[in-house]
């Protein structure tokens, strides 16, 4: 624990620190490579839907004694006939018939599954009288899944622009969820699972759980940047301070959440075959994972990126440049005396950099402006007031009002 | 707020105590173990056979409709299929649930129409006096085939063989109303002849009016009379056919208020009269034919008359009051001559139930909007002077609901059916008025209960799995947090305990069942809960990194915690709500139960977990930065020794404080 505690405080601090935020082409590759196979394994594998949403093909089995172990002996025979489309079968017990529920086949399968209902109970195949069932969850509840899911998101995605005060958030929260979804939908169809209510449950689930993650990530990045300027930090710094810092608590949510999830993934899928239960998890599993994994990884990056071109983010950036130029060598900007050198003095504070190139300019300081302007041109004037780092507000020291001054760039 | 900080002693007992009396309720309710669901449990099993050969269309519409009526609160997730081309099959949880069959299959057509003639308020034959000339009446100008055809629409077959010949001299032209009336007229007596000269004037009137209203109406919507015309060779055959194909009408028809009114002021024709005549209320609140066919009325109009009325929004209707079985001595049926409809069930744009002020029985309360409003308005007013009654009758599926008369003038539209509801009749009423009518009707539905769907083991291994992961989780908690994890331990147990009394209640109260990815949700729900924890402790230990005390870090920590915490539960509340409001059937559930675990969640978070850290922090275990607090140096990874500075720093905070 010594160790990993020492890591939690070095993160906190900012002594130790993980880029979340740069090296941007290499992430957008990574990330957008598996959000294209998930595409790619959504196309060609396609996801293969349950006889909720496609309708399908009931057998009445009439029986003498309806319980429920006939029931699920029966259920045990038509999914072990290996019919494509019977691997789930539903078996119910309804009066004094049994009614088992497989995906549409063709009459050949039809026959397969009426050989394996017959090998349980003995009827005659003219008594099971199968008869085509419609779909529970058809177009119509998929439309108004689809409008509530819009209207969630457009929701979401305003209370965030409002909350934040940033509409870029918004966008790398959306990015985050599209990225979360796409991802467990591939997973889903690679898994080859067959997609149940259950398993829209989950995905429904996942939307509200991945920007619920994000939103968290986002408020300590928000706290951070707020003053990004006492700081002396630049947006991307502050950002990724703030992810770093809320690192060990994504990490130990992802674990919290994650455990029970797998657990009962784990017991579904090991140990008791088909079920709701495994595509429920197994949405839940993937989505969680992605969703604390694109939290701190590409949400972030995606916002820096987004705020990279503002204004004052940029100028953040320079000044945080030039300092650190100044830092690694002091002195580089003190120029090699030569004998004609004129007398300047030399304002040094990287703050207050204006200009746009300046980079270059300052090692050759004869060439600034507020040198020229600066310099005593007629003598007899007395001593010409070095200009002033920075704008002269008003000051109560001497108990008397000073007087104010333009900025420079307002100058005339 | 600033109560809270000084006794977090308090707030815990509060808590505690509404826990308890959360758990009281749950007593009183008297069940111990939740609803569950289809899946686990089995249920209702209702088939619904629909009668003649509806369209796809028309069956999946109706699919839908019967999904919102049982899965309209949402929480019981219902199943509703079509199956094969004519049924639909509706399984609800819960094996004892035969009192939803009624509000499945009732079509629920509403209409709005007025009372011209009742058991009360008996009527004459349209025999008015010979003494009115006809040609004072500009309308008598209307030309007579039309009208000749209308009443044909009226009772459907009356005179369908000669309905389009102007001659017909059982229908009721203006110049021929007094042959009729001549012939007719014996039968009945004279004693219910109007005795002022007004009234004498009215029927004429009325006659002639409703020629135009036939006319008008018939210009409108052919379809009945064409029906009716286009079979004149078999008159029996027409009306099976109409009272099988119900969907043939256009349903929303509505006639202008003012030709209604007319009507009911007299301007009914003779055939209608007849119908009315011919029909009588069995005792079992259903409306039969009379025996024999009542003097005035030809045998063979009589054989086609329908054996039910049609009930066709754009011609009159008799029918009779749905039969009240409350009480010892049931009030009997009341029969009513109805004007067409003035306003359409689909202006309706609400339902609901409940006990108005000052009265007793349960009473199902309609919101209407649209056109129906304006045309209710208007009704009100020119029906609140009516003396004898001038009734409106709300009419549900040919059946009279009720047939009241106006106090007062109601200008939003808002009508309210008070028979002698029982609450399980008036929450059935309402919920099948709520989403609209069905297109099709049904015949008897057979019920079956059904086991579950799922195996048994299923339930049982997905239990095993979630106690096995909240182990996991727990023991985590206890190793990363030490003394802190037992806060966790505490507070998933209390918010285990809140949810399951809440799903108890609502499973009493709103039919909310569990089923197997109900209680996977729950069991995934601990992680996000887990988190709102998380996030709070990971604050104080920032806080305390920067080097505050346990005391001075709960409350620094706590407040930046909760603007996080409420921020992303919004997100998760809205997602709720959205997937609550919008979708239907399993989804619904599956907000319902989001929203559920998302408030009990911040109620643990502000009414539990914060007091009692709040509260820890005045032990020296945990204030002192014990090894096993999960606050030590060594635990923070923080090299400064803080033994001295909070024993210090404590009794300085409580100064301030």
């Amino acid at each position: 624990m010594g160790k990993a505690s020492r890591l939690g405080n070095a993160l906190y601090t900012g002594e130790k620190s993980l880029d979340f935020v740069h090296r941007r082409p290499l992430w957008y590759a990574i990330t957008g490579s598996v959000v294209l196979l998930a595409f790619a394994a959504l196309i060609f594998r396609g996801l293969d839907f349950g006889i909720e949403f496609t309708g399908g093909t009931e057998y009445r089995v009439p029986v003498t004694n309806a319980s429920q172990e006939v029931a699920e002996e029966l259920r045990d025979a038509v999914a072990a006939s290996d019919v494509e489309g019977a691997e789930a079968p539903s078996a119910t017990t309804a009066g004094d018939f049994i009614l088992v529920q497989v995906q549409e086949l063709t009459p050949a399968e039809s026959d397969e599954v009426i050989a394996a209902i017959q090998s349980v109970v003995d009827v005659p195949a003219d008594d099971l009288n199968p008869s085509e069932i419609g779909a529970s969850w058809g177009a119509e509840i998929a439309q108004r899944a689809i409008i509530g899911v819009i209207v969630f998101l457009v929701l979401v995605l305003i209370f965030i622009g409002f909350y934040f005060r940033e509409w870029k958030m918004s966008i790398a929260a959306l990015v985050a969820l599209i990225h979360d979804v796409v991802i467990t939908m591939g997973v889903y169809a690679l898994s080859g699972f067959q997609v149940t209510p259950s398993a829209v449950t989950g995905l429904l689930a996942i939307l509200g759980f991945s920007l619920y993650d994000t939103v968290v990530v986002f408020d300590k990045v928000r706290e951070n940047t707020r003053d990004m300027r006492r700081n002396r930090q630049t947006y991307a710094e502050a950002a990724n301070l703030a992810v770093n810092q809320t690192l060990v608590r994504s990490i130990n949510t992802g674990i919290v959440a994650l455990i029970p999830i797998g657990a009962i993934l784990w017991v579904s899928a090991a140990q008791l075959g088909a079920s709701s239960l495994q595509d429920l998890a197994l949405s839940q599993f993937v989505g969680m994972a992605v969703g604390v994994y694109s939290s701190v990884v590409l949400a972030p990056r995606v916002l820096v990126h987004l705020k990279s071109n503002e204004s004052e983010v940029k100028l953040a950036e320079r000044r945080a440049k030039a300092r650190q130029r100044a830092l690694a060598d002091r002195y580089a900007a003190v120029p090699v005396f030569t004998d004609d050198l004129p007398v300047s003095e030399s304002d040094d504070d990287p703050d207050e950099l204006t200009d746009e190139d300046d980079d270059l300019e300052r090692a050759a300081p004869s060439l600034s402006k507020s040198r020229t302007a600066s310099s005593p041109t007629e003598p007899g004037l007395g001593r010409t007031p070095p200009p002033a780092r920075g704008p002269v507000r008003q000051s109560n020291s001497s108990g008397r009002v000073q007087p104010t001054r333009q900025p420079k760039s307002k100058r005339k | 707020m600033a109560k809270r900080k000084q006794a977090p002693g308090r707030t815990l007992i509060v808590f505690l105590l509404g826990t308890a009396l959360l758990y009281g309720l749950v007593a009183l309710a008297g069940s111990w173990k939740p609803e569950l669901g289809l899946d686990l449990q089995g249920g209702t099993r209702i088939t619904l056979v629909a009668k003649g050969d509806p369209s796809g269309d028309n069956l999946d519409e109706a699919r839908g409709i019967i999904d919102q009526r049982v899965n309209g609160s949402g929480v019981a997730e219902a199943e509703v299929v079509t199956q094969g081309g004519n049924i639909i099959v509706v399984e609800i949880p819960g094996s004892q649930r035969r009192d939803l069959v009624e509000t499945v299959q009732r079509q629920a057509q509403l209409r709005f129409r007025l009372v011209a003639c009742s058991d009360f308020r008996p009527c004459q034959p349209p025999a008015p006096d010979q003494g009115v000339p006809p040609s004072g009446i500009p309308q008598t100008a209307e030309p007579d085939p039309q009208s000749t055809d209308a009443p044909s629409a009226d009772a459907p077959s009356a005179d369908a063989p000669s309905a389009d010949a102007p001659s017909a001299d059982q229908s009721a032209p203006a110049e021929e109303q007094s042959g009729t009336a001549n012939r007719v007229a014996p039968g009945f007596g004279s004693a219910d002849q109007p005795a002022q000269a007004a009234a004498t004037d009215e029927p004429t009137d009325g006659a002639t009016t409703d020629g135009a209203t036939d006319g008008a109406t018939d210009g409108a919507t052919d379809v009945p009379s064409d029906g009716a015309s286009t079979e004149p060779g078999t008159p029996t055959e027409s009306p099976t056919a109409d009272s099988d194909l119900p969907e043939s009408f256009d349903e929303t028809a509505v006639v202008p208020l003012d030709d209604a009114i007319a009507f009911m002021n007299g301007g009914y024709s003779l055939a209608d009269y007849n119908a009315f005549s011919s029909y009588q209320c069995s005792p079992d609140g259903g409306i039969t034919k009379v025996e024999t066919a009542p003097p005035g009325i030809s045998p063979e109009e009589f054989e086609a008359l329908p054996p039910q009325p049609v009930d066709d929004p754009t011609a009159p209707l008799v029918s009779c009051s749905a039969q009240e079985d409350s009480g010892d001595n049931p009030a009997p049926a009341v029969k009513y001559l109805l004007s067409p409809s003035v306003i359409a069930g689909t202006d309706l744009e609400g339902a609901s139930y409940g006990i108005p002020q000052n009265e007793v029985n349960y009473a199902v309360t309609l919101d209407i909007g649209g056109e129906g409003q304006d045309v209710f308005a208007d009704a009100s007013s020119k029906l609140v002077k009516g003396e004898n009654g001038d009734n409106f009758a709300i009419v549900l599926d040919g059946e009279v609901l009720s047939a009241p008369y106006f106090s007062s003038v109601i200008p939003d539209g808002s009508a309210q059916i008070s028979g002698n509801f029982t609450e399980s009749e008036a929450r059935s009423l309402s919920t099948s008025l709520k989403y609209g009518s069905l297109p099709i009707s049904f015949d008897q539905p057979s019920v079956q209960t059904i086991g579950p769907s799922l195996a048994g083991d299923q339930l049982s291994a997905g239990l095993l799995a979630g106690a096995f992961g909240l182990g996991l989780v727990l023991i985590y908690c206890l190793l990363y947090y030490r003394g802190l994890g037992g806060v966790v331990v505490a507070s998933l147990l209390a918010a285990g305990a809140v949810n399951y009394a809440l799903v108890l209640l609502l499973s009493e109260t709103a039919g909310f069942v569990l089923t197997l990815p109900g209680i996977a949700g729950f069991i995934i729900a601990v992680g996000v809960t887990a988190d709102s924890f998380i996030i709070f402790f990971e604050r104080i230990r920032d806080e305390m990194r920067e080097g505050r005390s346990m005391r001075v870090a709960v409350e620094q920590g706590w407040k930046r915690a909760k603007v996080t915490r409420l921020a992303a539960q919004v997100v998760s509340l809205l997602s709720a709500a959205v997937l609550y409001i919008f979708a239907t059937g399993a989804v619904k559930g599956f907000g319902f139960a989001l929203g559920l675990t998302t408030i009990v969640d911040l109620a643990i978070l502000f009414w539990f977990t914060k007091p009692m850290v709040s509260w820890l922090a005045r032990f020296h275990f945990f204030n002192g930065g014990g090894r096993l607090s999960g606050l030590s140096p060594e635990t923070l990874g923080i090299d400064r020794p803080r033994g001295g500075g909070t024993t210090v720093a404590a009794p300085a905070e409580r100064r301030k404080a």
